[in-house]
């Protein structure tokens, strides 16, 4: 494999995954395709199977509707999907505010622009809750009225409107403000999926007799603190915030990550022995 | 490693810039700077979480109360609606004549909800009505539009959609000059039901008939054909929100010489309590008062 493709094949795995999901999408709304029909929010795959985003059905129980029967399914079906297997793989794999913020992140990184306010990445939390807590308030699912995510695939498959004016928010948020700013510290979304991703199967595995300590991950990761292992103990990525982006995967030069299946237990123990 | 540990919690919190060396105090003190490190985040939360809160609850309230749109058929009370609506645009998707659109920010519709626009673009009343089917969180109701008959297939009655109220502006409308104007009539899908041409006489000549279009409420569902047709600059005939074109008259208001009317009274409650709060001063005090 050619070293460029090697440090770079779950990146364009993901930016295909990214732009294949809204060209269906973009299909489904406009061309008649039938092959996922909707938007992020919920869709239809080949009529059949419901898709639907489980912290908006949750902000819509607490803003008083039952939703439907298929809503529910959509969402057993998400959060199975997610919370089983494939972890937070939403915000890396499907998210097209990723690609965003992951521009202002390679910016940050490209031109060395450092610094920003200082918030905590738990702030995500607060927000969930603060949705829900608004929804049950005001009656409608509130982060849904004002979610860049939302405004932005919402646009990309119906029509933009000023919805750019939120996704330029987020971009400058991110590259100027906060690294990794909303993605990593206030999405409620990103959030939520973190909170259901704790007993993935899917995890990032780290060999710490192959690492050499050299951070090319942690320079690289957008959530580096669920990386507290390297060089210290084998075992998985424990936390649920860990994107399975698989970047540090492919960036190490020593071949100390690669993607697993968890194991029961493996890394809570190896983390529990390696700190006491 | 217990070093390494406490280190490493205090980067997971992102310590305030002052406390970053609380690290060092790991083994001693650490429990009071805990504390009030604890305690500075949590006010700093609430804090944080109060002026978000109200100027997000603040943006949401203002951009729910847009009353004046139109929803697609079968659409659940609006409240209950945009309580419902997960802002998915499959209804969009399936108007086979793109007359539904998702609102995007900058519209005057609240964000992400479908609507249509009468004038540009009105409801065709599919009879298979396939936007409300696809809704897959009901605030569509195909209940609203549809009836189970007796071999158990559930059967679409479009004309039971009431999306709105079509209302006509009778000083602007041509035909109620006297000029013979029958666009809306003839367009009307219900024609004959939902809007009905009266023969008046034009008192304004004397001589001649005014043929005046009128919308009855029991049958117009609000499609908007009508408004589209409407041949005056601005439509002289629009549709409104049924909750904003309609009154109510009380139960008890009949119409009289009309028999079938006098049914509704059944439904109303044998009788009614109202409790007005006597006056407790004289009346011959407070109705001499501006007198003395």
């Amino acid at each position: 494999m050619l070293p460029a493709l090697r440090t770079h094949r779950f990146l364009i795995a993901r930016r295909s995954k990214q732009t294949l999901t809204l060209l269906l999408l973009i299909g489904g709304a406009s061309w008649g395709w039938t092959i996922v029909r909707g938007n992020l929010s919920a869709a239809k795959v080949l009529d059949a199977v419901p898709l639907t985003d489980p912290f908006a059905l949750l902000q819509m129980l607490a803003a008083g509707s039952l939703a439907s029967a298929e809503a529910w399914i959509g969402a057993i079906v998400v959060v199975l999907l997610y919370g089983v297997v494939a972890g937070r793989a939403f915000c890396s794999w499907v998210c097209p505010l990723n690609m965003v913020t992951d521009a202002a992140g390679w910016i940050r990184r490209r031109f060395s622009i450092s610094g920003g306010l200082a918030i905590p990445r738990s702030t995500r939390y607060l927000v969930l809750g603060l949705s829900l807590v608004l929804s049950a308030m005001l009656g409608v699912a509130a982060f849904e009225w004002i979610s860049p995510i939302a405004m932005l695939h919402r646009g990309i498959v119906y029509g933009m409107g000023l919805g750019w004016l939120a996704v330029a928010a987020v971009f400058l948020f991110d590259l100027a403000a906060v690294k990794n700013g909303f993605c990593g510290h206030l999405c409620p979304l990103g959030g939520f999926y973190a909170l259901v991703s704790r007993w993935r199967i899917l995890r990032v595995m780290h060999d710490s007799k192959r690492c050499t300590q050299c951070m090319k991950c942690t320079a690289i990761c957008p959530e580096p603190q669920v990386l507290p292992m390297l060089g210290k103990w084998d075992g998985a990525v424990m936390s649920g915030e860990c994107t399975n982006c698989g970047r540090c995967i492919e960036v190490c030069p020593d071949r100390a990550m690669r993607f697993g299946l968890r194991t029961r237990g493996t890394g809570g123990k190896a983390e529990k022995e390696a700190t006491s | 490693m217990r070093n390494a540990e406490c280190g490493m919690r205090n980067e997971s919190r992102h310590s305030r810039p002052g406390l970053k060396h609380a690290g060092a105090g790991c083994s001693g003190n650490s429990g009071v700077l805990e504390r009030r490190e604890f305690l500075i985040a949590a006010a700093q939360g609430a804090g944080l979480a109060t002026i978000g809160g109200i100027v997000w609850a603040g943006y949401v309230n203002g951009a729910k109360a847009a009353p004046l749109v139109l929803r697609p058929p079968a659409a659940l009370p609006e409240p209950e609606f945009l309580a419902a609506c997960i802002k998915c645009g499959q209804c969009v998707a399936a108007c086979p004549f793109g007359a539904l659109r998702l609102s995007a920010p900058g519209d005057p519709v609240p964000v992400g909800t479908p609507y249509f626009t009468a004038r540009e673009n009105p409801c065709r009343m599919c009879r298979d009505i396939p936007c409300v089917p696809v809704c897959p969180t009901a605030a569509l109701d195909l209940s609203l539009v549809s009836e189970t008959d007796e071999s158990g297939r559930l059967e679409f009655h479009v004309n039971k959609a009431r999306m709105g109220l079509a209302v006509i502006d009778r000083d602007t409308c041509i035909a109620y000059w006297g000029i013979q104007c029958d666009a809306c009539y003839r367009t009307c899908p219900l024609i004959d039901k939902a809007i009905t041409v009266e023969y008046m006489r034009n008192d304004r000549t004397g001589k001649h008939t005014i043929a005046a279009p009128k919308v009855h409420s029991d049958h117009c569902t609000g499609c908007g054909m009508c408004e589209r047709a409407c041949v005056t600059k601005k439509a002289s005939i629009f549709v409104l929100p049924r909750a904003i074109a309609m009154g109510e008259s009380d139960v008890r208001y009949l119409r009289g010489w009309d028999a079938g009317d006098e049914k509704r009274l059944h439904d109303a409650p044998a009788e009614t309590t109202t409790k007005t709060p006597r006056s407790k001063r004289d009346p011959l005090d407070y109705l001499n008062e501006e007198v003395r």
